[in-house]
């Protein structure tokens, strides 16, 4: 029975072993994961080709600490997310959302393919087709000329 | 029929190639004459007014906060600085030049010590009307500053109306800090 309480009374301890603390925020585990997934989704805007988790500008580890708080406090990744778009704009995410700026890029594979696509078509159509086989009069013409 | 298409698999990748390499003189063109810049980023905070925010002086400048900056009596730049940022050392003769021209300059100094701060404008010159600190840096990160130095103008209506990441230079001042003084004054 004493085993049994303190066990009981170290269940809590369990808990904190997961805790991670990761630029000076203490979170756990799961939270910790979901932070470097947003992380990795953010552009650090000091070293403009790294992620905000891959950069060691001191920008990027403020970031970092801004994230995590907000995770431990329970916001949605989205609404981090939203919170860095509306400081630095979409430039922030690595990844560009499809809106009037960027629907060139996400269609110029489309595009690319409708060229290609419309340039065989017109190679195709414009091709002269082949001349019919001749007839039996033709081909006894045509022995006729070569001596045969 | 065989002549033009003969004509079309030389001229289309030629075409291609051409406006390939018109396209990349001109941007090399226009940034080698400081017109364009593919690191720069627009500032969300313009047609904004800035978020709120409230910072205490430094080095015998009075602070202010959000409020003091909503209805300016006339345009007025903030300038973000630090005395450990080198760009900003280079900046500091053209902000003496604007100060003198009499357009009001707010410093905000970013993630500085006050001794540093009063070491750097005895030397260099002191062209700010107020100067505030931002010693955590928080506020910075509210306003999207991604470094120092950056400056934003703004019009009597407190709406930002410009943001220069780096340090101004004659050609910024000239050509694009003239033209907005001349519209919001």
């Amino acid at each position: 029975m004493r085993r049994l309480w303190l066990i009981l009374a170290l269940l809590p301890t369990l808990a904190f072993a997961q805790m991670v603390t990761r630029d000076g925020v203490t979170l756990t585990a799961p939270q910790e994961q979901r932070a470097e997934a947003i992380g990795d989704q953010l552009r650090c805007l000091v070293c403009q080709n790294e992620s905000i988790e891959g950069s060691s500008a001191t920008l990027a580890k403020q970031l970092r600490v801004i994230i995590r708080q907000h995770v431990v406090a329970g916001e949605s990744s989205k609404a981090i997310i939203a919170y860095m778009v509306q400081r630095y704009g979409i430039f922030v995410l690595l990844k560009p959302p499809f809106m009037r700026l960027t629907w060139l890029l996400y269609a110029s594979p489309f595009l690319a393919l409708g060229f290609g696509g419309l340039a065989a078509w017109l190679a195709r159509r414009s091709r002269v087709a082949p001349p019919a086989p001749l007839n039996s009069a033709e081909s006894a013409r045509l022995d006729e000329l070569l001596g045969r | 029929m065989d002549g033009l298409r003969r004509r079309l698999l030389f001229g289309a990748p030629l075409a291609v190639a051409g406006l390939g390499g018109a396209g990349f003189y001109t941007i090399l063109r226009r940034m080698q004459d400081n017109h364009y810049d593919p690191h720069a980023l627009p500032s969300p905070l313009i047609g904004q007014r800035p978020p709120a925010f409230s910072l205490p002086g430094m080095a015998g400048g009075s602070g202010f906060s959000n409020t003091d900056i909503m209805a300016p009596p006339r345009p007025m730049l903030v300038n973000w600085f630090a005395s450990w940022c080198i760009p900003c050392l280079e900046e500091a003769p053209m902000l003496m030049q604007i100060a003198k021209t009499g357009l009001p300059i707010w410093g905000i100094a970013y993630e500085d010590k006050p001794d540093a701060v009063s070491n750097f404008l005895a030397t260099n010159g002191n062209p700010y009307t107020r100067l505030a600190a931002d010693s955590s840096g928080l506020t910075a990160i509210n306003w999207g500053v991604y470094g120092v130095p950056e400056t934003y103008f703004i019009d009597t209506g407190g709406i930002v109306r410009s943001r220069w990441a780096g340090a101004l230079t004659d050609q910024i001042v000239a050509e694009e800090l003239q033209p907005l003084l001349a519209r919001y004054s």
